[in-house]
């Protein structure tokens, strides 16, 4: 029995976290949050790393790793903020392609050259009375926060939670990024005229073991993100003079810290254990994904306040950038499902409603 | 990630769901008195099998397995399914024995762990005092060498047990001169010593466990201490990590947390089920995401405990902490559940579950105080856990 991280799962979190401590620091962030430049860089980068490719068969141009890899990547990207393309196009795409046996564009996937993006919200939950209408494979309608602006395809779940694919150049597509508190993660919405698509699926199945993945895999973001407030929080705490002592010395703000440890630490447990379900225990997966993205974005929410606070003034401003990591957090707690919305189908999995 | 226990350990597993099976129609009822016949039987059986002090050398009275944690988790798994009767527990089984076979004198292991484990010997510990209790370090309760003998002077406090000890294994202060954590000795004692006064301490759920425990020129034989003197404070530390590990069992909160289901799914409210009230069921779905990840938090602490290279330092630090909030918020969570019905207690006809969800959230929270209490854990994490220093020390009475 073992249960941690292989010695290659260690040795591919080491790299990925020495390239985006590299090329993809607070300052490249800021920029991409600006508008200054976009994240096509950062992805190739990660493309030729193989994380575009991760959960990709090697014989469709992919590195076949499986969901407890894609997991170790979240908690990187979580970690350094990343703008990138990982949950849509690396995780929940080929999740449904594979599923599907739609096999065609996985290669370009897998090489970061074609970006899939996902439009899954008004399966979770449709808001605004955006829908999709389907007509002899031509959608109209609206699509709400859809991940990923500058995706190259979509998939588009239904109400009935049969998914599409829509090419983003094809005639009838308007797409209008939506701005949102988080500039880490481009949303768009998107405006379908009569569009040409290709069914993907009709098995529920497929959509739900793509909802669950996406789940897990934005709650190991979360992971990431929060352990990052929290080791800044510290760190900060612990060179930051006040009445002649470092903060972190009043055990006010160490129990802050304590509780914020205590909370997080269990965390990593779980959402390891969730990527090792999604790939080995099938039959627990949904109830963990729904647990798991729920939970982290409770804790996830508590760590974002609390390690604010702990840096004082200085958190709240723009100087430390400390509010990218805020927002990340409060961005993936309402994607794919807000915490009440996942216990509610927590309950309905154990057919508790 | 690997969870199989391995092939090797399903045949383990057949033996000890056999012995389940066989024995769960006649073994003890819940509530039998410590000392028993069927109690004692049930516990020299349980030893016999090796489904207690299984690692104990049988020298000393146990089983004598070479140590393997998975063994071990299987056997509580499979007790744990049919709730079977796991045998004896209590300070002297689960404190004192493992202290004795680490530090204890030949003699000490031949002549106490046998009756201890087989449940003939009762202990008690003498740690808090009214003076120490989180700085348990400063305790003054005095021992003085007088010939052949120590004399003990001073008074325990939150002594559980206590009344129906035999024996207290006790930290005293036998060296008034020394840096306080480098002038305590760790003492064994009997309780029917001449100058031994026990007053109960009645607690909040109604039950007087506690005891105060006054001592007046307590005689006490000079070998009868473990470890050399002065190293009390580093015996009693040996122990302390193995209590506060054991106090908040993730699988007893899910035990617990299952009942509270069965409960939403009895109770009824205007005629409508409790579990289908959308903001009880979000508060239960709540709780029940906590404790999947004390419980994932608890297989790696169990992982590492066989992989040594893996470090689950911060994991281990917080169940303490975590476990015990968790459990009060789930015995809570039940109370509310039942509305009015949720006061019942003691001979109140309307009562569920023998009032064990009012007595557990009672209970919780001493927990939550006592073995350290949640403040004193938030220290240790912050600092032994995330290195953030000590609070300056202000002046202090005595010298360290």
């Amino acid at each position: 029995m073992e249960f941690g991280l292989s010695q290659e799962q260690i040795l591919l979190q080491d790299s990925i976290n020495r390239y985006l401590d590299d090329q993809a620091s607070l300052d490249v962030v800021r920029d991409i949050a600006a508008g200054d430049t976009d994240d096509k860089t950062i992805w190739s980068g990660l493309a030729e790393m193989g994380v575009a490719g991760l959960m990709i068969p090697e014989e469709h141009g992919g590195v076949g790793l499986g969901s407890m890899d894609a997991v170790i990547v979240a908690e990187c990207l979580g970690y350094h903020v990343t703008p990138s393309a990982f949950l849509s196009s690396a995780v929940i795409a080929p999740s449904v392609l594979l599923s599907a046996g739609y096999t065609n564009d996985l290669a370009d996937i897998a090489a970061g050259t074609f970006r899939v993006g996902i439009a899954f919200s008004e399966a979770v939950g449709a808001r605004e009375k955006a829908g999709i209408v389907v007509s002899e494979s031509h959608l109209s309608g609206k699509c709400l926060f859809v991940l990923d602006a500058n995706a190259d395809a979509y998939l588009i779940a239904t109400s009935e939670q049969s998914i599409y694919l829509i090419r983003a150049d094809a005639a009838g597509v308007k797409r209008n990024q939506l701005t949102t508190v988080d500039k880490t993660q481009t949303i768009c919405e998107l405006i379908l005229e009569e569009v040409k698509a290709e069914l993907i699926s009709t098995d529920a199945n497929i959509y739900l073991k793509a909802l669950d993945t996406g789940r897990v895999i934005q709650a190991a973001d979360t992971l990431g993100a929060a352990q990052c407030m929290l080791d800044q929080a510290v760190a900060y705490a612990n060179q930051r003079e006040q009445f002649n002592r470092v903060i972190a010395s009043f055990q006010a703000v160490k129990h802050m810290c304590a509780e914020m440890a205590a909370n997080l630490e269990p965390c990593r447990s779980m959402i390891w254990y969730a990527g090792h379900a999604l790939q080995a225990v099938p039959e627990e997966a949904p109830l963990i994904a729904c647990h798991a993205k729920a939970h982290l974005a409770e804790v996830g929410r508590f760590v974002a306040k609390t390690a604010t606070e702990v840096h004082g003034g200085m958190g709240f401003t723009d100087l430390v950038g400390l509010h990218y990591w805020f927002k990340r957090i409060g961005c993936n707690r309402q994607l794919l499902g807000s915490p009440e919305r996942l216990r509610e189908d927590a309950a309905r999995i154990q057919s508790l409603n | 990630m690997d969870l199989s226990f391995g092939p090797e350990y399903s045949v383990f597993r057949d033996k000890v769901r056999t012995f389940v099976k066989e024995h769960k129609d006649n073994q003890p009822a819940p509530g039998a008195a410590p000392k028993s016949a069927g109690i004692l039987n049930w516990q020299a059986l349980l030893i016999e099998q090796g489904y207690h002090s299984r690692t104990i050398p049988e020298e000393y009275g146990g089983y004598g397995a070479a140590p393997d944690i998975i063994e071990s988790r299987i056997i509580a798994e499979e007790f744990a399914r049919e709730q079977m009767n796991t045998g004896l527990g209590g300070q002297g089984i689960s404190m004192l024995t493992p202290v004795l076979l680490e530090m204890g004198t030949e003699q000490q292991k031949q002549q106490f762990i046998r009756p201890s484990i087989r449940g003939e010997l009762a202990w008690c510990q003498g740690y808090s005092e009214p003076g120490a209790g989180s700085d348990l370090a400063s305790l003054t309760t005095k021992a003085e060498l007088d010939g052949d003998e120590w004399v003990i002077n001073g008074q325990k406090i939150w002594t559980s047990s206590a009344h129906i000890a035999d024996w207290i294994f006790c930290l005293v202060r036998s060296e008034p001169e020394a840096p306080k954590h480098q002038g305590i000795s760790f003492l064994l004692f009997e309780m029917n010593t001449p100058g031994i006064e026990i007053r109960p301490l009645v607690d909040m759920t109604g039950n007087a466990n506690f005891n105060e425990v006054f001592f007046t020129d307590v005689r006490v034989p000079k070998h009868q201490i473990v470890g050399q003197r002065g190293q009390g404070w580093k015996v009693a530390n040996a122990i302390l990590g193995h209590e506060r590990g054991s106090l908040a069992p993730p699988d007893a909160a899910n035990s617990r947390l299952n009942g509270v289901i069965r409960l939403m799914q009895q109770e009824t409210i205007d005629g409508q089920r409790i579990i289908d009230n959308p903001v009880f069921r979000d508060r239960l779905m709540k709780l029940q995401g906590q404790v999947m990840a004390m419980q994932y938090n608890d297989m790696r602490l169990l992982s590492s405990r066989i992989n040594k290279n893996q470090d689950t330092k911060l994991a281990g630090m917080v169940v303490k902490l975590i476990g015990t909030e968790l459990r009060h918020e789930i015995e809570g969570l039940a109370i509310d559940v039942m509305g009015e019905i949720g006061l019942s207690y003691g001979d109140n006809p309307y009562i569920r579950g023998n009032g064990s969800w009012q007595h557990q959230y009672m209970f919780y929270l001493g927990l939550i105080i006592g073995g350290g209490t949640s403040q004193i854990q938030k220290n240790i994490i912050s600092e032994r856990g995330l290195g953030m220093p000590k609070e300056p020390k202000i002046e202090t009475k005595r010298g360290a």
